[in-house]
């Protein structure tokens, strides 16, 4: 069964899915319960489900991620909520020194089976403090794994997974995909964390993007299809568990490789994936691994000015056409 | 329990720390490690208010917590000579360990940053309706992170079954806490989140007792966090290198003279100073047998180093 749902909609009903089949889950976060999301993620959900099982808190990150850590080893499964991934910053030491290490410090013997949910990127007008794509920081950190669903249908398959995972699980939506639609298969069993898929098939250059970058390569493709360019787009899904044999079966079809992603070039996960394909596919590389990224600069507020720096379809299709030779 | 029993618990804190510095300057011991000699008498005061269930989350100066929560002393020896001990396999050491097995939640060595963990052990207490509690000690520098203030709001709003010992030593790592707040005690916070705040002798472990058991009884009952502030002082350097030229002179001396061990021969009659040397013979005996245990034990193989970063 399939039903047409916005991604923001997939979202709640995964969220739904987890209250409701999951008795050891939580749901907190600022703005959560009463309110309902800001953007409408939980909403119903409180109503339903009630104050035990959801939530709102103080305006404290790092105190309710250490919270959720603490209630994960004790026997909860809980889901927190970072209202924009830019807030993370404040609680870098959850992620890094707490949620990330206590099962390795224990030697296995505590858990943390937790999902941080944030959504992350631009949107026009949003500053510097509320446009990251913080991705590779979390990817950066052993112990984390980290998704960033790029359609609704993925909106709700991995955040199940996020949920039934007994890892901590970091779930990065993009604000930008919020009102897009698409079909939601609901009764689909959960799958467990991992995989990347093929989204469109090709030829002559393989292009890795996740998240809204994802629709971009996309777009990309079909308006090099029209030029005779046949691009393959891979979806990452998810940078831990990284699926690194679905990108190098790809390129060893293709010849070449272009990563986007909206997140600042240097540092970027897409250096990740070049490194990997210039040590793993070097001897089916016919041309240099190409990045699509913003430049390292803060994001900038205006349109205009953000225009110049979030990359689009144009940027993949012009670091298409380098790599391609044309 | 009672007297002789709290004098064992902390005689055999004592020993395990004094075991272990000699264990360092031999150059078993990798890493530094944050001693608690003179504050026995707070980890052994409050866990003796606590029942199996009870979650306990300390500091990397927790070694007296984990043996007052009843963790075993070979394996802590072990894990702090970085062999595969039954607690952590070495991947912890000194200042993370923890032990699931008795509810000890653990170490931590960012400062301030156990107690949103401590928070969440209240909070699965509080949602499962388990009746425990969950005690989170800190130092007195640990007031002053942003973690703590965060966690202590938080566990005041959502009224969590939670118990907050500041082992107050003076020092916040090795500069004086009074250059460090503008607050003589730090329970004068306490009203600030809405919570009770109490100070305590923090070396009288029937002190400790009465105080944190108030604390526990409140949070079982539903009623939400306090904090409990215990003085005390530290006979010895922050961490193990450390050789405290910002103490002034005769500080230590004289924190030696009010120390809780001494304090308890002091006041014991001969009949009572003769149990007292037995027991310290027993303690000694077994703290020992420990550590040759402990070296019985292989280092962990390199080859599982990779292990537990995923289930």
């Amino acid at each position: 069964m399939s039903e047409s749902l916005r991604y923001i909609q997939a979202v709640n009903a995964a969220l739904t899915w987890a209250l409701d089949t999951r008795e050891d889950t939580v749901y907190f976060g600022e703005d959560v319960a009463l309110p309902g999301g800001p953007f409408g993620a939980t909403k119903g959900l409180h109503k339903r489900f009630g104050s035990t099982r959801i939530f709102d808190t103080p305006i404290s990150e790092s105190g309710f991620l250490g919270m959720a850590l603490g209630a994960a080893m004790t026997g909860l499964r809980p889901i927190a909520e970072i209202m924009y991934a830019d807030f993370s910053f404040v609680a870098m030491d959850q992620f890094v020194n707490q949620i990330s290490t206590i099962r390795y410090a224990s030697n296995g013997r505590w858990r943390a089976p937790l999902v941080v949910r944030m959504q992350q990127g631009y949107s026009p007008g949003a500053c510097a403090q509320h446009s990251h794509s913080p991705e590779a920081y979390f990817a950066h950190t052993p112990g984390l794994r980290v998704g960033l669903p790029a359609t609704p249908d993925d909106a709700y398959q991995m955040l199940r997974s996020a949920v039934a995972s007994d890892d901590p699980v970091v779930i990065a939506e993009a604000r930008m995909l919020y009102p897009t639609r698409g079909p939601v298969r609901t009764d689909a069993p959960v799958e467990p964390v991992g995989g990347a898929r093929v989204v469109r098939p090709g030829t002559d250059v393989t292009v890795v993007a996740w998240s809204r970058m994802v629709s971009a390569a996309l777009d990309a493709a079909g308006r090099l299809a029209e030029e005779g360019i046949s691009a393959e787009v891979v979806d990452l899904r998810w940078l831990n568990p990284l699926d690194f044999d679905t990108v190098a079966a790809s390129v060893a079809r293709t010849g070449r490789l272009v990563v986007a992603h909206e997140a600042n070039l240097t540092g970027g996960f897409g250096a990740e994936i070049a490194a990997r394909a210039a040590t793993e596919c070097f001897a089916d590389l016919r041309a240099p691994v190409a990045r699509v990224a913003a430049p390292d600069v803060p994001m900038p507020a205006a349109p205009t000015l953000q225009a110049a720096v979030v990359p689009e379809a144009a940027d993949v299709v012009a670091a298409v056409r380098r790599t391609v030779g044309r | 329990m009672g007297l002789p029993d709290d004098y064992r618990l902390m005689a055999r804190i004592r020993r395990f720390e004094e075991r272990l510095t000699a264990l360092k300057d031999d150059g078993e011991i990798p890493g530094s490690i944050h001693l608690c000699n003179g504050q026995e008498a707070i980890p052994v005061g409050a866990c003796r208010t606590l029942r199996d269930g009870d979650h306990v989350t300390a500091t990397y100066r927790g070694h007296g917590w984990a043996l007052a929560r009843g963790v075993d002393l070979t394996g802590l020896f072990a894990e702090m000579m970085g062999r595969d001990s039954a607690l952590c396999g070495g991947r912890a050491a000194s200042p993370y360990l923890s032990d699931p097995g008795r509810w000890f939640v653990g170490e931590n060595s960012i400062v301030g940053a156990g107690v949103p963990v401590a928070a969440g052990a209240a909070l699965t207490a509080q949602r499962t309706g388990s009746g425990a509690v969950s005690l989170v000690s800190i130092g007195d520098g640990a007031m002053n992170q942003g973690n703590v203030h965060e966690a202590l709001n938080l566990a005041a709003v959502l009224d969590l079954p939670l118990v907050l010992v500041v082992e107050n030593n003076v020092y916040s790592e090795m500069s004086r806490i009074e250059d460090m707040v503008r607050v003589r005690q730090l329970t004068e916070r306490a009203p600030g989140y809405g919570v009770p705040g109490r100070v305590v002798d923090g070396n009288d472990p029937d002190a400790v007792a009465e105080a944190v058991g108030e604390a526990v009884a409140r949070a079982r009952e539903g009623s939400g966090p306090s904090i409990v502030e215990a003085m005390t002082e530290r006979l010895v350097g922050h961490y193990s290198g450390d050789a405290q030229h910002y103490r002034p002179a005769g500080e230590i001396a004289a924190a030696r003279e009010r120390e809780p061990l001494v304090r308890i021969r002091r006041a014991a009659d001969p009949a009572l100073a003769a149990q007292l040397d037995a027991i310290d013979a027993e303690v000694a005996a077994e703290v020992e047998a420990a550590v040759t245990a402990a070296r019985a034990l292989p280092f962990p193989d390199p080859a599982t180093v990779k292990e537990h970063v995923y289930v």
